[in-house]
C-alpha cells in the first residue's frame, strides 16, 4: 500500500514538475511580447567566432562596448564548428520561429540580401549611417554589398581578401623564381616545379569550398571584375566562351596539386607550403593566421604573398557584418552596440587580433602588421569583387550546388558537364 | 532459445483471459497513467514529425522562407536525377553489404575462438568490446588519421612498396554506367567499412557468445558421439542454431549503417567525387548549408523507407511469434 502511494505521488509531482514547467516557459514568451517595457534587456551577439584569434577580437570588441555602456547587459551567443554551418542552422530555425538574437554575424552580399533580407527579416540601418556620418567612410562598393534596393542592411566590421597566392619563398629563392603575375607565368613556374618533384600547387578541398575558392579565383583572373559580377546576376550565361576559358585554366591547375587533396582541410594544405613540400597555395588572408600565429614562420621571410595570378588591382572580397533583425527586443541597444562595431576604434579592436583589415578606410594602419598594412592600402584602390565559396556572390542555395558541382570537376575533370551543371543550376539565380 | 519461447507464449495466452474477467483496477489506472505522458510525447515528437517531415518533402519550402504549396513527387524526382544521390545509393548500399558481411563473419569467428574455454577470456572480451564504448566520431578522427595517406599505416607500408591512398581514392571497381555514376565499389569505402566494423565487431562477438553459451553441451557431445569432426559440428549444427542471432545483428547493424552520419563525417567528409558520400551527410549539407529543406526532408524520408525495410518485416514476424 505505501508503495502504491507513493507511486501517485510520484506521478502528482511528476506532472506538477511538468505543468510548472509548461508555465515557466509561457512566461518567458510573454516576456518576449512585452520585453521593450522591460529595462535590463539583453543584448545577445549571435556568430561562430569560436577559435583562437577571431574570439579574442569579439571579446575586445565586446569589452569596448561594456566601457561605452556598463548598463547593457552583453550576451556572447557564439555557436561553435563546421565554419558556421552549425550556428547558421541554429540562428534559421531562431529566425524562423521568430526568436531572433539581438545581432548576428552574416557575410555581406548574398548571404545577407537574397537571404535574410530577401525573407523580409531585417531592419534598414540607413539612419544610423548617416547619423554616424559612415557614407564615405566605407568604400562604396562595400556598402553596395550590404544594400539592397536602396536600404543598408548590416554594418561591416571586417574585411578578408581572397585573391592571395601564398609562395614558400626558400623554393621560390632555391629555383630562382619569381612569384607568377599572369596564369602563363604560374604554369611556366608549375612546370619547372613539377620537374624538380616538387608540388607546385598546395590543395585541401576535404570540405569542397576549398576548390571553389581556387575555381573563383580562376574566373576573377579570365573574366575581369565586370564580368565577373555579371556571371551572378544571370547577365552573363555560364555557356559563355571565357568560362570555358577559366574552367580549362582551372581544369590545368588542378594537373598541379598534392595527390593527397582530398583527405586535407585547408590548414592541411598550408602546411604543406610551411614545410616546404608545396610551392604555392591559393587561399584566403586567414592563411596568414595560420602561418604567423599556429606554424610561427614569419611575413615575408618563411612565406611570401602576391595577388592570385591575372587579379592584380582586384580585391575578393569576404567580409562579416551584423545587422538588426525584425522584431528584437531593443533595438537601440542593438544600435548602439552596431556603432561601436562601426566605429574606428571598434574596428581597431577586433581586426588585428583577428587577422583581418578593418572594412573602413579611415583606420591606423599602424595597429596591423606588414600584411595588413600592404592589404588595407590595396583595399583602398581595387576592384572589389564579392567570393562565390563564402556566400558573398550568389544565395547559399546555388554556392552548394556550385560546390558539388566542383567537387565531382576535381576527380572527373569533364569540362562540358561541370559547364552544363553550373548553367543549370544558374537559372535559379535569375528569379 | 526455444525455453523462452515456451514461457513468453504462456504469459501471452494467460494474460488476455485475466483481463476480460477482471475489471481496471487502480493498479491498471496507475500503469496507464505512468504510461500516458510518453505515449503521448512519443506520438507527438516522433510520429508527428515523421508525418511533418513527409509532408515538407512533398512542398516547395526549399529556401529560407517556408513555403507550403504542393510539389507533389518533385523533390524526389529530383533526387533520384542528382549524380550526388546516385552516389549516395551506391554507397550506402555497398558500406552495408561489406560492413554486415564483415561484422558477422568476424563477430562468428571471433566468438568461437572465445568459447574454447580459454584462460582469460574475460580479458579478450573486454578488448573486442572497448570500441563500443567509443563514439563513431572518435572512431571517424582516429582511422582518418590511420588511413591518411601521409601518415598512418601508410609509413610502415611504403618501405614494403605499397602506397595506399585509402580513402582518397577515387578508382570504382567493378564500375559500369548506371544513371549519372559509374556503379561498383569504391575503393574508397573499404576505409570507412574497416573502421566501422572495428567498432561495432564487439558488439556481434557479445551477442553470438550469449548464442553459444545458450547451446547446451549435450547437443555437442551427441554430435561428437556420432562421429562429426569439430568442423562438422560448427559448420553444420552450431551455426545454423545461431541463425535467430545473426537475424538480430543484420536487423541492428542494418539499421545503423543506413542511417550512418557521424562516422563519415568526422573520417572523410563526402569524398572526392563524392565516392564516400551517404544519405546522411547530404541532407545535412543540403538542408543546414543549402537551405533546400524540402530537398533534405525528402532525403530524410528515403532514409527512413530504407531502414523500415528491414524494420518491419522483423517487428511483423517478431510479434507473430508471440502469439
Amino acid at each position: 500500500m505505501r508503495k502504491k502511494a507513493s507511486a501517485w505521488l510520484a506521478l502528482a509531482l511528476g506532472i506538477g514538475m511538468a505543468l510548472s514547467g509548461c508555465s515557466s516557459s509561457n512566461s518567458s514568451s510573454d516576456h518576449a511580447k512585452q520585453g521593450s517595457q522591460k529595462a535590463g534587456e539583453k543584448l545577445e551577439i549571435f556568430s561562430w567566432w569560436t577559435g583562437a584569434g577571431e574570439e579574442d577580437g569579439l571579446k575586445a570588441l565586446i569589452k569596448l562596448f561594456q566601457e561605452k555602456y556598463p548598463d547593457i547587459k552583453v550576451e556572447n551567443a557564439a555557436v561553435a564548428g563546421g565554419a558556421g554551418t552549425n550556428a547558421k542552422a541554429v540562428l534559421a530555425s531562431r529566425m524562423q520561429g521568430n526568436d531572433p538574437p539581438s545581432t548576428f554575424q552574416v557575410h555581406g552580399g548574398a548571404e545577407l540580401n537574397e537571404g535574410w533580407v530577401a525573407a523580409g527579416k531585417m531592419e534598414p540601418l540607413n539612419d544610423l549611417y548617416e547619423k554616424e556620418g559612415w557614407m564615405d567612410k566605407f568604400p562604396k562598393a562595400l556598402i553596395d554589398m550590404v544594400s539592397k534596393d536602396g536600404n543598408i542592411y548590416s554594418v561591416p566590421v571586417n574585411i578578408h581578401r581572397g585573391n592571395v597566392l601564398w609562395y614558400n619563398k626558400k623554393i621560390f629563392a632555391d629555383n630562382g623564381l619569381q612569384p607568377p603575375k599572369t596564369f602563363d607565368e604560374f604554369f611556366q613556374a608549375a612546370d619547372k616545379l613539377k620537374a624538380k618533384g616538387i608540388t607546385p600547387l598546395a590543395l585541401g578541398d576535404k570540405e569542397p569550398w576549398a576548390a571553389t575558392h581556387l575555381f573563383e579565383n580562376v574566373l576573377l583572373g579570365t573574366l575581369g571584375t565586370e564580368n565577373y559580377k555579371k556571371l551572378w546576376t544571370g547577365e552573363l550565361s555560364f555557356n559563355d566562351p571565357q568560362v570555358k576559358q577559366a574552367v580549362e585554366t582551372f581544369k590545368k591547375m588542378l594537373g598541379y596539386i598534392n595527390e593527397d587533396h582530398s583527405s586535407r582541410n585547408w590548414q592541411d594544405a598550408a602546411q604543406l607550403v610551411a614545410e616546404g613540400k608545396a610551392a604555392m597555395y591559393v587561399m584566403g588572408d586567414w592563411v596568414k593566421g595560420y602561418f604567423v600565429n599556429d606554424l610561427k614562420l614569419k611575413v615575408n621571410q618563411d612565406f611570401g604573398y602576391v595577388p592570385v595570378p591575372n587579379t592584380e588591382g582586384k580585391f575578393m572580397v569576404i567580409t562579416d557584418t551584423f545587422g538588426l533583425p525584425k522584431g528584437v527586443k531593443n533595438p537601440d541597444d542593438v544600435k548602439k552596440f552596431l556603432a561601436v562595431l562601426g566605429s574606428v576604434e571598434g574596428q581597431d579592436a577586433f581586426n588585428p587580433l583577428k587577422g583581418s583589415i578593418p572594412a573602413r578606410i579611415d583606420a591606423d594602419p599602424s595597429k596591423y602588421d606588414e600584411y595588413g598594412k600592404q592589404t588595407m592600402q590595396d583595399f583602398k584602390t581595387a576592384e572589389l569583387a564579392p567570393s562565390l565559396a563564402h556566400g558573398s556572390a550568389a544565395p547559399e542555395g546555388f554556392v552548394t550546388k556550385v560546390n558539388q558541382a566542383v567537387n565531382i570537376f576535381v576527380t572527373q575533370k569533364d569540362v562540358k558537364t561541370f559547364i552544363d551543371t553550373l548553367a543549370s543550376a544558374a537559372a535559379e539565380l535569375k528569379k | 532459445m526455444e525455453t523462452v519461447n515456451v514461457t513468453t507464449t504462456e504469459k501471452a495466452t494467460a494474460v488476455p483471459a485475466v483481463r476480460k474477467k477482471r475489471k481496471w483496477t487502480a493498479d491498471h489506472w496507475l500503469a496507464a497513467a505512468f504510461l500516458a505522458p510518453s505515449v503521448v510525447l512519443i506520438f507527438l515528437f516522433v510520429y508527428g514529425f515523421i508525418g511533418w517531415t513527409g509532408y515538407v518533402s512533398l512542398s516547395n519550402w526549399n529556401s529560407l522562407v517556408p513555403d507550403w504549396s504542393f510539389a507533389g513527387l518533385k523533390n524526389y524526382l529530383y533526387l533520384f536525377h542528382d549524380f550526388r544521390f546516385q552516389a549516395d545509393l551506391r554507397n550506402t548500399l555497398v558500406f552495408t553489404v561489406l560492413f554486415i558481411a564483415a561484422v558477422i563473419v568476424l563477430g562468428q569467428l571471433l566468438a568461437i575462438l572465445l568459447d574454447q574455454k580459454l584462460r582469460g577470456e574475460s580479458l579478450f572480451r573486454n578488448i573486442f568490446f572497448f570500441p563500443m564504448a567509443l563514439s563513431f566520431v572518435v572512431t571517424g578522427v582516429v582511422w582518418q588519421w590511420l588511413f591518411n595517406p601521409s601518415t598512418g599505416v601508410n609509413l610502415f607500408l611504403k618501405p614494403l612498396g605499397l602506397d595506399g591512398k585509402w580513402y582518397t581514392d577515387t578508382n570504382i571497381l567493378g564500375g559500369f554506367h548506371w544513371g549519372k555514376i559509374e556503379f561498383g565499389v569504391p575503393v574508397a569505402i573499404v576505409a570507412v567499412v574497416v573502421a566501422a566494423v572495428w567498432q561495432m565487431t564487439g558488439f556481434a562477438v557479445a551477442m553470438y557468445l550469449a548464442g553459444l553459451r545458450a547451446i547446451p553441451d549435450e547437443v555437442r557431445e551427441a554430435a561428437r558421439m556420432d562421429g562429426a569432426t569439430e568442423f562438422q559440428l560448427y559448420w553444420k549444427i552450431i551455426l545454423p542454431l545461431l541463425r535467430p542471432i545473426t537475424v538480430s545483428v543484420i536487423i541492428i547493424m542494418a539499421h545503423i549503417s543506413l542511417k550512418i552520419f557521424d562516422l563519415i563525417y568526422a573520417m572523410t567528409g563526402p569524398g572526392a567525387n563524392f565516392v564516400t558520400d551517404v544519405p546522411g551527410v547530404y541532407m545535412f549539407e543540403t538542408t543546414f548549408r543549402g537551405n533546400y529543406y524540402a530537398n533534405g526532408a525528402a532525403i530524410a524520408i528515403v532514409m527512413l523507407l530504407s531502414v523500415a525495410i528491414f524494420i518491419v518485416p522483423y517487428l511483423i514476424s517478431s510479434r507473430k511469434g508471440g502469439s
